[in-house]
Formats: C-alpha cells, sequence, structure tokens
C-alpha cells in the first residue's frame, strides 16, 4: 500500500511539484486504494479508471513542458453523483436515471477539469440527495469508514467516507440541509458549504434550488480552502450565483488567527436531545477558541426552532417541482411502454418504478404544500419563517463575527436505525439548517471523539454570506490547536480498514 | 382528526404522476399525516407582517444578451432517449390534448 | 357528437355573451428566452436545443434581456402599468412536449398590467381593457403518428421535437369584452388583429400566424339578457387565424345558447376549435386535477426594471395608433370614409408598407381594399393572410406604371400570384399576360376593326365621334384585352381622323 494515499492534497501537489511523484502514480495509488476497499465501504457508483489515468497523464505531460498549472493540478478527487460529467454516468442515487450519460459537463466540472483536478469518479448519496444517511441510494448504502456497521450521514455520505478511507484526498459534495456538513462531522472529515450562489449550481441536479449549494470536502481545512478556490466564483449560467469576488479562504486557512474574533454559541442548538458526547467535544472545542484569543459570547436565535419544519416544507415543494422532469420522456428510465400504455400512464408507472421511498414521500408533501387551498399556511408561512431566521442571523452578526455549535446532534448512528422514522431522520439536520435557509457560509470541522461510540464529533461554524473566511479562519485555528493536543488530525485516529484485495 | 386522509394521498399521488400502489398508499398516508402535522407547526408562528423569503439572496435583474451559443447536436440531444424516431422523441400515444 | 346549436339572432335574443381573450404571440428575439439557441422556424427536429431548453437535469435558466423589452414595449404600447418588481413562476403540471414538467412563466406578478386599448368595428370604437401581459416560455411540438391526419386521437404513439421549446412568449389577457351580442365576434376579431398590427409595429414579432407565433384562446360565457349574474365560461383553444376568432366565438355563443334554453348547463372546460368543420369540440373539463401549484422560480431572480430603461423603451416606442391614423388618412388625402374602409378592411398596416415602396397611396388602396379584399373575403380569411405581400403589390403596380399591364391584366397576375402559380413574371409569360406596345400590331387590329365595322366608321364620319368607343372595344377584344386602351384611342383617333 502506497503512503500516497495517506498525503493531504497540498502535500500531494508538493510531490508533483517537485517532481518526486507523478499525477498518474498519485491517481493509480488512489484507484489501488478503492479497488482494496470500497467492497467494504461502498462510497463509488462508478469509477472513472480510464478517463482519470488519461487526466493524470494529460497534467503530467503538461507539467513536463513547463505549463504554469493550477495549485491542484493532478490531485485526484471524488464527484458526488449529483453533478453532471460529460459521458460519465450520472445517477443522483436513483433508478430513474440508471444508465443516463449527460451530454454536458456542469460548471463545477469545467472548473475541476481546468484546474487539472483529476476526477476518479461519482460517489454515492442517497437518491436526489433526499436523506442523511446514504441509505435512500438505489444503489446500497456507504458505510463509515469508522465503523462499518455505521451511516456515514447523508446525502453526500459516498464523498465524505471516501475521505475517511482514503480512497481521495479531495471530494465534492452539496449542501441543502446539512449534505456536505453532517457526513463531513460524522466522518472526522472537514466539510464546507459555501455561501448560496458562491459556487455555481449549473449541472448540479438540483433537489431545492433555493437551498442547493456545491461545496468542498477534504481531510485538512486547507485542503478544504485549496479546492473552494479552484471551484467557486460567479458563473453566468446559474442566475443565482454571485459576481463578486471569492472570499479568500485559501490565506484564511493558512492563517487560522481567532485572536479577538467575536464567536457566539446558539443558545437555541444544544441541550435536549443532543448526544453528551457531542456537546462535551463542542465545549471544550468552544474552550480551546477562547485560549486562543477568540472573544465567546451566548446569542439566542430564537426562530432556529422553526428552521427543520419550514425546511421541511420549502424543500420537498421546490423538489416537487424540479423532479417533474423525470417523466420517461426524454431520458433515464422508462417503464411500462408497451405499445397500449399512454404517455400518462407511462410516466406514472415509471415514476412509481424509479423513485424511492423517501423521494416519493417528499414529492407528496410538496405536492400538497402548493396545493391550491394549503399554499398560503404550507409553503407561504414556511417562507416568511425564512424571513424570521435571516433576521435571527442578522441580529446576531452584529454582536459577533460568526455564529458556531455542534455540526449534530448525535454521531453517526447505527445503519437501519432510523430508516423508517422519517422525522427522527430529518432532525440530523437540526443545526444545519437555518443556515441554507439563510444562504451563510457554514462549515463543519472534526473536533474529537464522543466518548460514548469513539464515533467523530462537528464543529460546526456558520459565518455572513460571502464571509467563509471566517469559516476557515476558525476552523485552522481549531485544527491546528487540536493537532497539537493529538500529534496529528483526528483522520490518523480512524482505524485501519481491512484490504479486501 | 387525520391533517390528511388516504384519499387526499391518493389524489396527491395522481397529481404527482406516481401510480403507488395500495400497500405503499397504506404506509404513507399515516407517514404524511404525522409530518404534515410536525410542519404544521410553522403556523404557529406570528408573521402576518413579515415579508416571505423566496430566495436567499436578494439578487435582481439578471439577464443575458440576446445572443446565440452553439446548441447540442441532435445526436447528443437524443442521447438519453428511450426512444427515438425521425431525429424526434418517440413518446408513448398521448391521451389529452394540451 | 355534433353539439346542437341556435341561430345566432335566436341566441342574441335571449343572451348576452361575455368575452375574454388570451393571446399568446411568440417574440422575435434571435434567442430563446432562457437559453442561447436559436428561434428560425422550420429548422430540422430538434436541432436548436440544449441542455436548458431540453430540461436536462442540472440546467438552469438566464433570462433573455430582450425578451424582457419587448415585453415591456408591449406592455407600454397597450397603455400598461410595468411592474417595478416581478418575478417568475412555475406552472407546474405534465405533458410530453413540455421538457420541464413545468412552465416557466409569471403567476401574481406579471411584468405589465390594467391597460387598455381600442379597436374600431364598422365604424364604432370600442374600448378593451387589458388585464395584463406576461412572459412566459413556450412548448415542443408533438407530431401524432398512427392516427387519422395526425389528430391525437387513434394516435399510436408520437414524435417530440423541442424546437420550439423555450421560444419566448407574451401572453396577453384582456378583462372581461362586454360589448352588443351582435358586435362581440367582430370585436374580438378586430382586437387580434389590431394586436398583430400593433406588434409588427413595435417590430417584437414576426406575428406569422401560419407558422402558429400569434394564436388565441377566447373565453365566452353567456348572461340572461339584462342580467349581471356572469355564467359559466368554456375556454376555445388553438384559435389561430382572424376568421376563425369570429366563428370561434359566434359558434361557441350558439352553442352554449343551445345548452342553456334546453336547460342545460354550461361545463367550464378547454374546447377545441376545429378549423374545417367550424365547430368547437370538449377538451379537458377543469377539474381539481388541474392544480399548476404555482410559486416563484427559484432559478431565476426578481426581474425589476427601472423607470429609466423603461422611459428609454417608452421613448423608442412608435406613435400611438390613433394619432397615426389621423397623420396619415392627412398625408394619403382619403376621406372619413375611404379611411374607415382602409381600417375595417384591415388594410392599414399593408397600405402603409406599399406605399413605403413607392406606390401612390391611391393605387394601394385600390389593390388591397378592390382586388385582394374580394379574394379575402371569398377565401374567408383576412389580407393579411392570403400571401400577397405589400412587395407583390408594389411591383405589380411598377408594371402598370412603366405601361406593361393594364389594371386588367394586373387582376389576372394577383389571381395567378393567389394560386400560386409562380413570380410574377413566371404568371405574365405563362398566361401571356403582357401588353401589346408594338404600334403596327395595334394599327393592324385598327384596320380589322374598321374593315370589319363600316356602319360603326360611317357614324363616326357623319358626326358622332362617341360611337369610336365601340371600335375601341372591338380592338380590345382583338388583342385580347393585352392593349393600352389609352394608346389605342389615340392611334384610331389619328386614323379616323377625329
Amino acid at each position: 500500500m502506497s503512503d500516497l494515499i495517506r498525503k493531504t492534497a497540498a502535500e500531494l501537489a508538493e510531490l508533483m511539484t517537485s517532481g518526486q511523484a507523478s499525477s498518474v502514480e498519485i491517481t493509480q495509488a488512489h484507484l489501488d486504494r478503492i479497488a482494496a476497499v470500497d467492497a467494504d465501504v461502498h462510497a463509488f457508483l462508478h469509477i472513472d479508471t480510464e478517463g482519470a489515468l488519461a487526466q493524470a497523464a494529460a497534467v503530467d505531460t503538461r507539467r513536463a513542458a513547463g505549463e504554469e498549472l493550477a495549485p491542484l493540478a493532478g490531485v485526484p478527487l471524488a464527484l458526488k453523483d449529483v453533478l453532471t460529467q460529460e459521458g460519465i454516468p450520472t445517477t443522483a442515487g436513483s433508478k430513474i436515471l440508471e444508465g443516463w450519460k449527460p451530454p454536458y459537463d456542469s460548471t463545477m466540472v469545467k472548473r475541476l477539469k481546468a484546474a487539472g483536478i483529476v476526477i476518479l469518479g461519482k460517489t454515492n448519496m442517497d437518491e436526489f440527495a433526499m436523506g442523511s444517511s446514504t441509505e435512500n441510494s438505489a444503489y446500497g448504502t456507504t458505510h463509515n469508514p469508522w465503523d462499518l456497521g455505521r451511516i456515514p450521514g447523508g446525502s453526500g455520505g459516498g464523498s465524505s467516507a471516501a475521505l475517511a478511507a482514503y480512497e481521495a484526498p479531495l471530494a465534492i459534495g452539496t449542501d441543502t440541509g446539512g449534505s456536505i456538513r453532517q457526513p463531513g462531522a460524522f466522518t472526522g472529515t472537514v466539510g464546507v458549504k459555501p455561501t448560496y450562489g458562491g459556487t455555481s449550481r449549473y449541472g448540479l441536479i438540483a433537489l431545492a434550488s433555493s437551498l442547493d449549494t456545491p461545496g468542498p470536502c477534504a481531510r485538512t481545512t486547507l485542503d478544504a480552502a485549496l479546492l473552494h478556490e479552484a471551484i467557486a466564483g460567479y458563473d453566468p449560467m446559474d442566475s443565482t450565483s454571485i459576481d463578486q469576488p471569492v472570499p479568500a479562504v485559501v490565506a484564511a486557512a493558512r492563517n487560522g488567527d481567532v485572536a479577538g474574533l467575536r464567536v457566539g454559541v446558539v443558545k437555541e442548538l444544544g441541550g435536549e436531545g443532543y448526544q453528551p458526547g457531542v456537546e462535551a467535544r463542542f465545549h471544550e472545542a468552544v474552550e480551546l477558541l477562547t485560549k486562543l484569543g477568540a472573544e465567546v459570547v451566548e446569542v439566542s436565535c430564537p426562530h432556529f426552532q422553526y428552521a427543520l419544519p419550514a425546511y421541511y416544507l420549502i424543500l420537498p415543494s421546490e423538489a416537487s417541482s424540479n423532479l417533474a422532469k423525470f417523466d420517461a420522456m426524454r431520458y433515464g428510465l422508462r417503464v411500462g411502454d408497451d405499445g397500449t400504455n399512454s404517455a400518462e400512464k407511462v410516466m406514472n408507472l415509471t415514476r412509481e418504478a424509479g423513485f424511492g421511498a423517501e423521494v416519493k414521500r417528499r414529492i407528496m408533501l410538496g405536492t400538497h404544500a402548493l396545493s391550491s387551498g394549503y399554499y398560503d399556511a404550507y409553503y407561504g408561512q414556511a417562507q416568511k419563517v425564512r424571513t424570521l431566521i435571516a433576521r435571527d442571523f442578522e441580529n446576531a452578526y452584529h454582536q459577533v463575527d460568526v455564529l458556531v455549535s455542534p455540526a449534530t446532534p448525535t454521531t453517526a448512528f447505527a445503519i437501519g436505525d432510523r430508516i423508517d422514522d422519517p422525522i427522527a431522520m430529518y432532525k440530523n439536520d437540526l443545526c444545519t439548517i437555518p443556515s441554507n435557509l439563510a444562504g451563510n457560509a457554514a462549515a463543519s470541522f472534526p473536533c474529537g471523539l464522543a466518548d460514548e461510540d469513539n464515533m467523530p464529533v462537528g464543529f460546526h461554524v456558520m459565518a455572513p454570506v460571502l464571509r467563509d473566511d471566517l469559516c476557515y479562519t476558525v476552523g485552522a485555528a481549531l485544527e491546528s490547536a487540536l493537532a497539537e493536543q493529538w500529534g496529528g488530525v483526528l483522520m490518523t485516529k480512524a482505524p485501519e480498514l481491512e484490504v479486501t484485495r | 382528526m387525520p391533517s390528511i386522509t388516504r384519499e387526499e394521498v391518493a389524489h396527491l399521488a395522481r397529481l404527482a404522476r406516481i401510480e403507488l400502489t395500495d400497500d405503499e398508499l397504506d404506509h404513507l398516508a399515516p407517514q404524511l399525516d404525522q409530518i404534515i402535522t410536525w410542519v404544521g407547526q410553522v403556523s404557529q408562528v406570528a408573521a402576518d407582517d413579515i415579508p416571505p423569503t423566496s430566495h436567499a439572496l436578494p439578487l435582481t435583474n439578471v439577464m443575458r444578451a440576446d445572443e446565440n451559443v452553439p446548441c447540442l447536436t441532435p445526436e447528443q440531444a437524443l442521447s438519453g432517449a428511450p426512444a427515438a424516431e425521425e431525429q424526434r422523441f418517440r413518446v408513448p400515444r398521448i391521451l389529452e390534448e394540451d | 357528437m355534433t353539439a346542437d346549436v341556435l341561430e345566432i339572432d335566436d341566441a342574441l335574443a335571449q343572451y348576452d355573451p361575455v368575452m375574454g381573450l388570451e393571446v399568446h404571440v411568440e417574440l422575435n428575439t434571435k434567442s430563446k428566452m432562457f437559453c442561447g439557441c436559436p428561434t428560425e422556424f422550420g429548422a430540422p427536429p430538434n436541432t436548436q436545443t440544449c441542455p436548458v431548453c431540453l430540461g436536462l437535469p442540472g440546467a438552469l435558466p438566464v433570462v433573455n434581456r430582450r425578451g424582457v423589452e419587448s415585453a415591456i414595449k408591449i406592455g407600454l404600447a397597450l397603455n400598461c402599468e410595468i411592474a417595478e418588481w416581478c418575478r417568475f413562476a412555475r406552472k407546474n403540471y405534465f405533458y410530453p412536449d413540455m421538457p420541464k414538467n413545468f412552465q416557466t412563466s409569471q403567476y401574481d406578478e406579471p411584468i405589465a398590467y390594467n391597460g387598455w386599448t381600442e379597436v374600431v368595428v364598422d365604424g364604432e370604437t370600442y374600448r378593451i381593457e387589458i388585464e395584463r401581459a406576461h412572459m412566459e416560455e413556450d412548448t415542443g411540438k408533438s407530431t401524432h403518428v398512427g392516427g387519422a391526419t395526425g389528430r391525437i386521437h387513434g394516435a399510436s404513439h408520437s414524435l417530440v421535437d423541442y424546437n420550439r421549446a423555450g421560444i419566448p412568449l407574451i401572453e396577453i389577457v384582456t378583462k372581461t369584452i362586454e360589448v352588443p351580442g351582435e358586435k362581440a365576434a367582430a370585436v374580438a376579431r378586430a382586437y387580434v388583429s389590431m394586436l398583430r398590427d400593433l406588434l409588427l409595429a413595435l417590430g417584437v414579432s414576426d406575428v406569422r400566424m401560419d407558422q402558429g407565433s400569434l394564436r388565441c384562446d377566447a373565453n365566452v360565457s353567456l348572461k340572461p339578457s339584462g342580467s349581471t349574474v356572469l355564467g359559466t365560461r368554456t375556454e376555445t383553444k388553438n384559435v389561430n387565424s382572424f376568421r376563425s376568432v369570429e366563428r370561434a366565438v359566434t359558434y361557441e355563443i350558439t352553442r352554449q345558447a343551445a345548452v342553456l334554453s334546453a336547460g342545460g348547463k354550461v361545463l367550464q372546460e378547454t374546447r377545441h376549435w376545429h378549423e374545417d368543420t367550424g365547430i368547437t369540440t370538449s377538451g379537458r373539463e377543469k377539474s381539481d386535477a388541474e392544480d399548476y401549484r404555482y410559486f416563484p422560480e427559484p432559478d431565476l431572480v426578481p426581474v425589476a426594471p427601472s423607470r429609466e430603461w423603461v422611459e428609454e423603451i417608452r421613448a423608442s416606442l412608435p406613435e400611438a395608433p390613433s394619432l397615426r391614423r389621423v397623420r396619415l388618412q392627412e398625408e394619403w388625402g382619403f376621406t372619413d370614409l375611404e379611411m374607415r374602409d382602409v381600417i375595417n378592411g384591415n388594410a392599414l398596416e399593408l397600405i402603409v408598407t406599399t406605399v413605403d415602396l413607392g406606390v401612390s397611396p391611391a393605387a394601394a388602396k385600390k389593390w388591397w381594399l378592390g382586388e385582394l379584399a374580394r379574394a379575402a373575403n371569398e377565401s374567408g380569411k383576412d389580407l393579411g393572410e392570403l400571401g400577397i405581400s405589400p412587395t407583390d403589390v408594389s411591383n405589380v403596380q411598377a408594371r402598370v406604371d412603366k405601361g406593361e399591364l393594364n389594371d386588367k391584366l394586373a387582376r389576372q397576375v394577383f389571381d395567378g400570384l393567389l394560386k400560386g402559380e409562380g413570380t410574377i413574371d413566371e404568371i405574365i409569360a405563362a398566361r401571356g399576360l403582357a401588353l401589346v406596345s408594338d404600334d403596327s400590331a395595334l394599327i393592324e387590329a385598327i384596320d380589322r376593326a374598321i374593315a370589319a365595322n363600316p356602319d360603326v366608321v360611317e357614324k363616326v364620319n357623319s358626326g358622332k365621334p362617341a360611337a369610336a368607343g365601340a371600335l375601341i372595344g372591338a380592338v380590345m377584344k382583338d388583342m385580347r384585352g393585352q392593349a393600352d386602351a389609352a394608346k389605342v384611342r389615340e392611334l384610331l383617333n389619328a386614323k379616323l381622323g377625329i
């Protein structure tokens, strides 16, 4: 086993720049690791061995020719299967898209390719990103590398698990209610939800358009920042993209100075329903920030308690409309086209066969929330709550620079534990959802293991719109202080996976 | 009194074009009832004078110039089609006129 | 099923019609409303599509600025208020030719609202209130295969071309129109025809009705004469020519009257207009299954046209139609009566264009209101739908002015054009319509006429020069009309010494 897979992206980039390793070697090492452990982890839905090696070889050739390359050129990455890549199967974890090969690249993929980042393959996820465990994937559950009997979080469980299993040093996730941050927390990795509009949604198969935000996942804060810089920035193809400079995230991740930074602990995100081990690690991390010179105060965000129900009206409403296009007419699965069934019937049969239980549940919920007679009470009222939550943030940011909370109320739970209790499952995202509703930047950083189960705990940082850099400042400060305590980043404590090949 | 009946769930399934089985309806109706009651707590928030938020950020007037950009080739456009004929998407017979 | 209908007079004796008209017009932008694909009509199937207008997973829309500008133009020309802030909304329903299974449209926040316009019918001016004009996108086009003549019923499957999907549409909706019953259908026709002229003048659409770039839905309901209680309305779709608008409205009045007077109930439903049989048939009933679940389109941000932009657009508008009519009448020297005929005949814009091409106003009016109006009337089409362009008229008139054709031959040229016999030159050649300008041929014909009619010559010689007219007639007949009558008279007079 090559030690190349244990390196950070920044270290790999350095090895390539100094000529100690080629992108092909690095890419091959990761492909080997995938072959060795992914039968157990199941982080990937599609592995593009040929494409990845070809991309890597191209980077090596350009480097040999003396071309100026982007900082992460040649570093491999795992891509969440919700982003289109031309000619590569893209399913969003759903049967209804099985075998579909998009004829176009998402902006995300265009930028990754432009940066010379090597795409290893597509990672597993809850179907259409609806879920917090990857158990809703039509292609099987991903297992948490820290404990294969547990879920890795979701919806982007595949991306985070790939990092924790050392199958890739970098990954892309998408965060609608916590789908980058919650799996990050559950796998002891870093997950950042950039400011809404800071990263392009073009080519991201929409779940809830007003909430979806693609972002970087990595094992270290600096790696996440380097990836953030490569993928962020204005995109004229996305009307909700922000036409302003990308926040200086890499500088923040390198600096990590929290002296004088005003940090607000959100009063409402803790207490009842929170696992003691999660709260313990969170409060220790807050203490640590105080020692590093941060000014910590408690802040109240009274409407956060309504964020979850508001979210479960807004998301299903938008999703019910976004997922209407999967109708068996133009692409994807078609069921029941026997020459006698009508188009209408074929649509009904295909959607019945192609969508899983959670997707149907949310489509039905959204259809209900938007239907005449219910709109004002449900969707309309939820949008007003959204305004109140944004105002809570606004008020808080008058007092502090960033807000913090645990990333999740609990650590990763056992596979199958909450599968048929939707509301219990939804409560995973209690802490992460407010930032999606307000469009703020937010991130989860590893802050230790819970005493009860030895599973990773995530430290959640929320920052104002376009102040993504502040998340990295806090994350970097915490990371280096904790590494000093632990003698390395949290991931070094992860158990060794059995190699099956 | 449930917040949503089995019949209403069946109606939603028709609107959403999903051919739910009876078993699914049996399972889904009480679940949706539970979820709808739970999300219904948003109505407890007094917000009559609060404007609704439809977009995360207050951007306006994002427009592009009226210019052509290259299209997909018909082969690309049809590449995912379950069935195609005469360079068109072949779909089963349509019941209703639009 | 053929619905029973009342005679229109009987229907109007018992009921007053109430109408509402929804007109969809395709804009002539270069690119689609939300993507950069071209909008050309008649391109090979699925050659003008991209991930956005195909509704592929992941694709996102971006608004075409010119689409918004055109919407504002139309709004201003219809005396509407222009929204300071408005949003797009999704109209959710499933249909195979709609790529996303929602139409990106506008709902309770249209870009233009509260306007009015006027139409003239039989010399009377009627004011039509405009409810709104909003932006939306067109759908793809289905071809139904395996059934009778492309009908949806009985088809085995359909083929869909998405070239049209995403082409910008403006939907213009009137408030209820209540005019004297006997004028309703004509007012509806005049309104649509006026809109066509207006849209052409604004330059925002090609308004090719034959290509479906202007489509009308007519809402009709009846209320008992003198009552104020509105009846149940039907929405007749697919009414795509001026004459059809008039016929469909009349048909619905007579059909609904028959239903009501027989004690029945009018169903609230969509009905389809059949051009060939002149009737409407039941489409789908408006039921609870039709719940469009509108909500603000999250993929597009609000449109907030600055007042500066709106005023800039207002300043660029062509002059108001009523003022323009007064100006044109004066320039052309037409009487009030002539001008009214021009307007009632829907010939105003055609004459303007024809005059711009160098034809005298009198000649332009003569052709459009004479020969061509007659042909339009016979075929039940509007003048603009005949397939004769102002350029055709100008080319024919140029030949008359040069003495190559006379009016009678020119009429035959138009007949040939209407029958699709080719270009003007081809028709003249094929039908042998050139005037004989060769004096010797005319003189020979005159000699023959004199020889054949000694009695007429006698009369002329005996001091009755008016009798020469019979000789001119004989010469013209001999020449099969292909002679300039003035020239014949000149030569004959010389011959006879008058």
